[in-house]
């Protein structure tokens, strides 16, 4: 075939573009997305800028393209993962259809975290971008779920004397602002949006994860299903160890937001090593003949 | 995008408004592996990619960029 890829194939993504047209096509359950919108909308007011040409990448409904026309301006182009009569063309992060400088803006929610290649994905959008355009994404990052993993592991450790994968690896916040610079973004930024999300119980939790497309889809899961004994002791744990007082379990979200600028020359950067008008040693001597 | 409105001037009536692709967006779109210019089959509702030898099908107006649901061609 002719993928250059060499990224390794953790998610596997035909199987994820038909979990989430299924949930889709069923209503899946909008209020991260609605959260992370209204973000987008405090983040667009803050811009001056006119952005007449905007994508939105594989935000899996149209949200966030909405919040950037209800912004004033030109209503995006959608990408989608999958075939649905909202977007304009279905499309994946890490083989962007779009040539070089064709947008002032990209948009991107919940999609990142199903990418092998992260860094190679963030260099196509970067590329994407006329000079001075902006980058804005938001996705799970690796606080999510903890109790979720930890509570599945410990059962399946204990059952089964071993543990396999059973919810995706998310990308640590740390390594970020270092990926938009490696990509070629200007002036990078990522910051967080941390909250605890609770439910009756682990299944409650579980079945809604089911309603938005986002179980299991590593390559390297294991194609045997949870054993019932598995789910129960591990909803047993989640239930002893990350419950509150009324009984209800808490599970931990983390969106991670991603910022980075396409260089332009009127955007703020450090001086040139050695441009310095004056010395450094002159600025912090005391004053002669001051006192 | 969303213009349906009926008009026929004389080309193929086969090809319903709704099923036409938008023109802004074959202008920005290029083949998903090779980033190189695609050519616009309106007969057969394909975009084809010459330097990677495939050709991406468009279904009911929508440009599915995938290669593993584009066509061999030569």
């Amino acid at each position: 075939m002719e993928h250059g890829q060499s990224a390794p194939a953790i998610f596997d993504r035909a199987l994820l573009r038909r979990r989430l047209a299924r949930a889709a096509s069923r209503g899946a359950p909008d209020f991260l997305l609605a959260r992370a919108a209204d973000d987008l909308a405090d983040r667009l007011r803050g811009i001056k800028r006119p952005f007449p040409r905007s994508l939105d990448l594989c935000t899996p409904a149209a949200h966030f393209a909405q919040i950037v026309a209800a912004s004033g301006r030109p209503a995006p182009l959608r990408a989608g993962r999958f075939q649905e009569p909202s977007v304009d063309l279905v499309a994946e992060e890490e083989t962007l259809p779009f040539a070089a400088e064709a947008f002032d803006l990209i948009v991107s929610g919940f999609a990142l975290q199903w990418v092998d290649d992260l860094p190679g994905a963030l260099a196509q959008a970067r590329r994407m971008l006329a000079p001075d355009g902006l980058f804005l994404a938001c996705f799970p990052g690796g606080a999510s779920l903890i109790e979720l993993r930890a509570a599945l592991a410990q059962a399946e450790d204990e059952i089964c004397g071993g543990a396999s994968p059973r919810v995706s690896p998310f990308v640590d916040l740390r390594d970020l602002g270092g990926l938009l610079q490696r990509a070629g973004f200007a002036l990078p930024v990522t910051d967080v949006d941390s909250f605890t999300l609770r439910y009756d119980s682990m299944f409650a939790l579980c079945a809604e994860l089911r309603a938005m497309g986002a179980a299991n889809v590593l390559t390297q899961r294991s194609r045997k299903p949870l054993r019932r004994a598995v789910l129960l002791r591990a909803a047993e744990i989640y239930a002893t160890r990350f419950s509150d007082a009324d009984g209800r379990v808490r599970a931990t979200m983390e969106l991670v937001w991603l910022s980075g600028w396409a260089p332009h020359e009127s955007q703020q950067k450090p001086l040139e090593p050695g441009s310095a008008q004056m010395r450094l040693a002159d600025a912090l001597k005391p004053k002669e003949g001051s006192s | 995008m969303s213009d349906k409105s009926e008009k026929r001037e004389g080309e193929d009536a086969s090809a319903s408004e709704a099923t036409k692709v938008d023109p802004r967006l074959l202008e920005i779109l290029v083949c998903p592996l090779t980033k190189s210019t695609l050519e616009y089959d309106s007969e057969r509702q394909e975009l084809i990619s010459r330097s990677a030898r495939l050709a991406y099908p468009i279904r009911d107006g929508i440009p599915i960029m995938l290669p593993e649901e584009a066509r061999q061609v030569d």
